[in-house]
């Protein structure tokens, strides 16, 4: 019984640091819609500087406490430096570019940890007067992580009191809703969000802080307990304090019962969980509809086919990669082989992305199951690699049909998380049924057929494929198909009104993204002559939607663009040492030269070029 | 000379001189001007998309003009950011009424909330709830919850709360029923009694009549009737107003 | 049997208020029915309802004869009911031909096509639309900078596009200036007279009420407290007090024009 009250309670301690972290990162999306992906590293930042003071001061409970307090200090500090200097630059920007941009800041922030930190894991020290253990009904249950049971409650009451009876939480909760008007009605906007910047980067520096002697610091804390993080939040639902707490306490007591009953579920456990509660409750536990529709604010570029000069551009770069294996070594074929595919698998987020107004956070569940089914299919039966290339795209489109149909229920970022949770779940599926598909050691040996096995062939198989897929997904654009799925972004509204079936329309667009993934991936097996479980997870989905991100949603050129930009730094920067700090740098750099996208800098400085009439796209606002 | 261009200028709370105003790339505002005396109401007609709404947005700091200048009590304000604009004692109450729905009465009027003016007797919620009786009885009814007269109401006493010397009001009738366009009229020419000079926009002519002292009528972005509103005659409507 | 809508015993709350109160009322053919009443009255949950968006608590919805329940807007849509929004819901990613076309398109179930490019569809069925509302010169322009009283004048297209029988329309003048919104409510009148569509809609500018509605429902707090002529609602004293104020009731116009 003892047992079970100390697994209990455990888990409530584990909740209240993960509760801290998800209470400020509900608060920053609040009030500035910012998914905040460098909130975890506040939260390891915090533990790496208590860490270092603590070690620096005699070991006292003064010190100890006061080392804490400081820390958490430091990165509120840090938080508002952030704000200031970079964050604050893009409000202007789509609300996918300030993602971009803490998506930068967290491989900068993690290889400084590296580079001022070391790479070895850090013991946290003892709280001094705490170090011993209470005796539960004859378990031992460490004293330090009842003290942290209490910091939950503690911060939620300060929260709730703080939003609902003081002027700065009411001016919060206001800015959640309408800054434009808050400014009209004389609120300095830029304070209150360098405020609640500092508070959500505080909350998450004192959960790094406070856990310290419970799990120390390390390198990988960050991507751990933002994951986390952005869980409990969605499963709280989004801007719900208290969703948080309750969210929280449901992560921690899973994550502990979890460990018992089904060890190897601890790494999808959680994202079952939001899988779940979405499905039932589309907008989390304590959350509210967005109202997105009736603001109508939000004026979308009038799609129209590329001005000829685009197109001969285009058709002259498409001329210089068909004349590439003349002049260009292996090496060069390899390279533009992948940019080529890569664009293909940016090609197809950006269709549902853009036109079709659902973001993805997972799509390399496509990529990846395309992937994974032509290497089964190669492996298991022996499949031709003609055969294989043509069922991998049915294989991720069916995948894409099951998941879609969960999520195209839902929409905005709850729909983005809940393609993370299902790209997660496939993620592990592949990874713990080691039987089937190799687990981590992944499957080898995936070469192509001998007729393409020479370099030159295989190169114009990719770009024909490739180039072909692309130019699929732009007819389609076209067409009515792709006319009805902006209609859907558009106006949920009027399409219902004029006989749309919304859901289902946006189910199929979901499905043919998929198919396009899928592709991508089928042919990138074949090149690697391996895959593995890498080509599903997080950071690859992240890869695909910084490329689509980094060339901008505004055009079709945009996505190959940023694919391109890619995969040559990639290529240029994976072996340096400090590789994350140059790319998060160079990011940065790019978010804050051009706020729309590499790709639609270019494409609206092309058409001033050429005296396109482009004063049409610009967001005009009735009178 | 000199001394009454001086004078005349000290009893104009607002100048607005030849703004140029932009959406875009689209040029909405053609040197628009007009000026306003303290304590006065003023009204804007004009059709749909002649640029009513952007000049009150340019006034509020909302939309920046490219050229021109607007004077508010003696000083530019152009280019300005709107919080300061409305520190400075102007007021906006914008077309949508733009409640915090999810804050309570109470709360969207302390979101209007600023230190009072010299001069002027401070807004409460006491003396608001004199002026609108109906919010009265719903203080902590949420915005989301109450009519959209209740929330017309509203959101003038939010900007109220701010103690203007000047509102800006962007269409108050709109969607109203008749009899709350009547409350509306009754408690805007209170505000003028107690010295609060107002300009809005409006479609609605009898609304404007019943209400103003000052017409400026907006065609094509610039101000092409400027006159008392007795002068408003039915051929100046016919003429301007007209399709 | 002309009767295009009948609503019966019509009811549906929210939270514990009583939105739409055990209303009933019916339109027929040809005829523009007004809905009016102060803010908060009923108006929009009433007008959802009949769309589809909302399901009724009890009572019954029949249009053209048939009974409505468990539709969707869409199914609803489909049985001959066009809409236009108090806000306008336009495609703004598309022109105004293009908004039209894809109006054509669902109705002539071609929204899955993956062959045609939707700028060759439909087109002439479209421009002839766009002609009848009087847009045909902004046709290549997007629907999201278009000036509001044009944007209106779309949305009417839009909702004539699939040949109603009957239109619902939510303040189709909101936001217009006073002669603007007398031209649309003329041209509505013309065409719904022309091809014998019934119209209901709600509208706070009494000129436009008075000038152009056959008949007049009057709801306050749910509940339905006056119908008639444009005659009956304007002598009823109850409407005068909660509704009309002090506001001058125009002349009824001369029907029949």
């Amino acid at each position: 019984m003892g047992f079970y009250i100390v697994q209990f309670l455990t888990g409530l301690s584990d909740a209240s640091s993960l509760f801290l972290v998800a209470a400020g990162l509900s608060l920053i999306f609040g009030v500035s819609r910012i998914v905040n992906m460098a909130h975890g590293s506040f939260y390891m930042l915090g533990a790496y500087i208590a860490y270092v003071i603590i070690a620096a001061l005699p070991h006292t409970g003064i010190s100890f406490w006061g080392g804490i307090l400081l820390a958490t200090l430091a990165v509120g500090v840090i938080g508002i430096i952030v704000e200031i200097f970079l964050l604050r630059r893009l409000y202007r920007a789509p609300e996918l570019f300030l993602l971009m941009a803490t998506f930068a800041l967290l491989l900068v922030i993690q290889d400084l940890a590296r580079w001022a930190f070391g790479p070895e894991d850090l013991i946290g020290p003892m709280a001094p007067g705490l170090e011993g253990s209470i005796n539960i009904l004859g378990t031992l249950m460490p004293t330090y992580d009842l003290v942290l049971i209490i910091a939950a409650p503690v911060v939620l009451l300060f929260l709730w009191f703080l939003l609902t009876r003081t002027r700065w939480g009411i001016l919060v909760r206001a800015a959640t809703e309408d800054r434009e008007m808050l400014a009209a009605l004389g609120v300095n906007q830029k304070w209150l969000f360098t405020s609640v910047f500092f508070l959500g980067s505080l909350l998450a520096g004192l959960g790094g802080a406070i856990q310290l002697p419970k799990g120390g610091a390390d390198l990988l804390m960050d991507m751990n307990v933002i994951a986390a993080a952005f869980v409990i939040v969605v499963v709280g639902g989004m801007g719900s304090i208290p969703g948080a707490f309750l969210a929280a306490i449901i992560i921690g007591e899973l994550g502990s019962f979890g460990v018992l009953y089904l060890p190897q579920s601890t790494l999808v456990m959680m994202f079952l969980v939001m899988a779940v509660v979405l499905v039932i409750r589309p907008y989390g536990l304590l959350g509210k509809p967005e109202l997105e529709e009736g603001s109508g604010e939000s004026f979308e570029t009038v799609m129209r086919p590329a001005p000829k000069q685009l197109r001969l551009i285009g058709l002259g770069i498409l001329g210089v990669l068909i004349l590439l294996p003349v002049f260009g070594g292996k090496y060069q074929l390899v390279l533009f082989g992948e940019i080529a595919l890569f664009s293909l698998a940016c090609m197809s987020l950006y269709f549902m992305m853009g036109p079709g107004g659902m973001v993805s956070f997972g799509h390399a569940a496509f990529f990846g199951g395309g992937a994974y089914a032509a290497a089964l299919l190669v492996h298991y039966v022996r499949t031709p690699m003609s055969l294989a290339l043509l069922l991998t795209p049915l294989c991720a489109g069916l995948l894409a049909l099951i998941i879609g149909w969960f999520c195209v229920r839902l929409s905005g970022v709850y729909l983005a998380m809940l393609t993370l949770a299902f790209a997660q779940i496939c993620w592990s599926i592949v990874f713990q049924w080691s039987a089937f598909t190799g687990g981590d050691d992944g499957i080898l040996g995936i070469w192509p057929a001998h007729w393409a096995s020479n370099a030159v062939v295989f190169y114009y198989l990719t770009l024909l494929i490739s180039v072909g897929g692309i130019l699929l997904l732009r007819h389609l654009l076209f067409t009515p198909f792709g006319y009805t799925m902006r209609a859907c972004r558009d106006s949920r509204l009027r399409a219902d009104a004029i006989g749309i079936n919304v859901t289902r329309h946006q189910w199929f667009s979901f499905a043919v993204a998929g198919v396009f993934a899928g592709l991508a991936g089928g042919i990138y097996v074949f090149s690697k002559g391996s895959i593995f479980p890498d080509e599903m997870s997080i950071p690859r989905s992240f890869d695909i939607l910084l490329s689509v991100l980094l060339g901008g949603i505004e055009s079709i050129t945009g996505p190959i663009v940023g694919s391109s930009i890619f995969i040559w730094l990639e290529d240029k920067l994976s072996n340096l040492d400090f590789w994350r700090l140059i790319l998060g740098c160079i990011f940065i750099v790019l978010v804050l030269a051009f706020p729309q996208g590499v790709g639609g800098f270019f494409g609206t400085r092309f058409s001033h070029f050429f005296g396109e009439a482009s004063n049409d796209s610009n967001p005009i606002g009735k009178d | 000379m000199e001394i009454t261009q001086d004078k005349k200028e000290n009893h104009y709370i607002l100048e607005v001189r030849a703004i140029n105003s932009f959406y875009g790339k689209a040029h909405i505002l053609h040197d628009l001007s007009l000026e306003m005396e303290k304590g006065s109401v003023a009204v804007l007609l004009g059709r749909n998309g002649v640029g009513k709404s952007t000049t009150l947005k340019s006034i509020m700091g909302i939309v920046i003009p490219k050229r021109g200048e607007i004077i508010f009590k003696g000083r530019s304000i152009l280019g300005l950011p709107s919080y300061k604009i409305c520190a400075l004692g102007l007021g906006y109450v914008p077309e949508d009424r733009r409640i915090f729905t999810g804050l309570t009465i109470m709360e969207n009027l302390e979101v209007g909330r600023r230190p009072p003016r010299k001069g002027f007797e401070p807004w409460t919620p006491d003396r608001i709830f004199k002026l609108f009786p109906n919010l009265k009885n719903m203080k902590n009814r949420l915005g989301g919850q109450i009519s959209g007269g209740e929330q017309q109401m509203l959101s003038i006493a939010r900007t109220l709360m701010g103690n203007p010397e000047l509102i800006i009001l962007d269409e108050p009738s709109e969607g109203l029923a008749p009899v709350i366009v009547d409350q509306l009229g009754e408690a805007i020419i209170e505000l003028k009694k107690e010295g609060v000079s107002i300009l809005l926009a409006e479609q609605n002519l009898n609304f404007a009549r019943s209400i103003c002292d000052k017409v400026f009528i907006v065609d094509h972005g610039r101000v092409c009737f400027d006159n008392a509103i007795c002068n408003l005659t039915e051929e100046v409507c016919e003429q301007y107003l007209a399709v | 049997m002309a009767k295009v809508l009948e609503v019966n015993h019509l009811s549906k709350s929210f939270g514990g208020v009583q939105a739409v109160n055990d209303v009933s009322f019916h339109l027929e053919k040809g005829q523009l029915l007004a809905m009016i009443g102060p803010n908060g009255a009923g108006k929009s949950t009433c007008f959802n309802l009949i769309n589809g968006q909302l399901r009724p608590d009890s009572g019954t919805i029949r249009i053209l004869g048939k009974d409505t329940r468990g539709m969707k807007p869409r199914h609803v849509w489909a049985l001959g009911v066009g809409r236009t929004f108090q806000i306008t819901a336009t495609f703004t990613s598309m022109t105004v031909l293009e908004n039209v076309q894809m109006v054509f398109l669902s109705t002539h179930r071609r929204i899955r096509n993956v062959w045609h490019k939707t700028a060759d569809l439909y087109r002439d069925e479209a421009m002839e639309l766009l002609r009848l509302v009087g847009v045909e010169s902004q046709w290549n322009r997007p629907c999201g900078i278009l000036a509001y009283g044009d944007l209106k004048r779309v949305e009417l297209a839009i909702a004539l596009a699939n040949r109603p029988k009957l239109l619902l329309m939510d303040e189709p003048t909101a936001g217009m200036g006073t002669k603007e919104r007398l031209k649309l409510m003329e041209l509505t009148s013309r065409i719904v007279r022309d091809q014998s569509i019934g119209v209901l809609f709600t509208e706070h500018d009494m000129d436009v009420v008075f000038g152009h509605a056959d008949r007049i429902i009057v709801l306050s707090y749910g509940r339905l407290i006056a119908e008639g002529t444009p005659e009956e609602v304007r002598g009823n004293k109850k409407v005068k007090e909660i509704y009309f104020g002090t506001y001058a009731v125009p002349p009824c116009a001369t029907s029949g024009v």
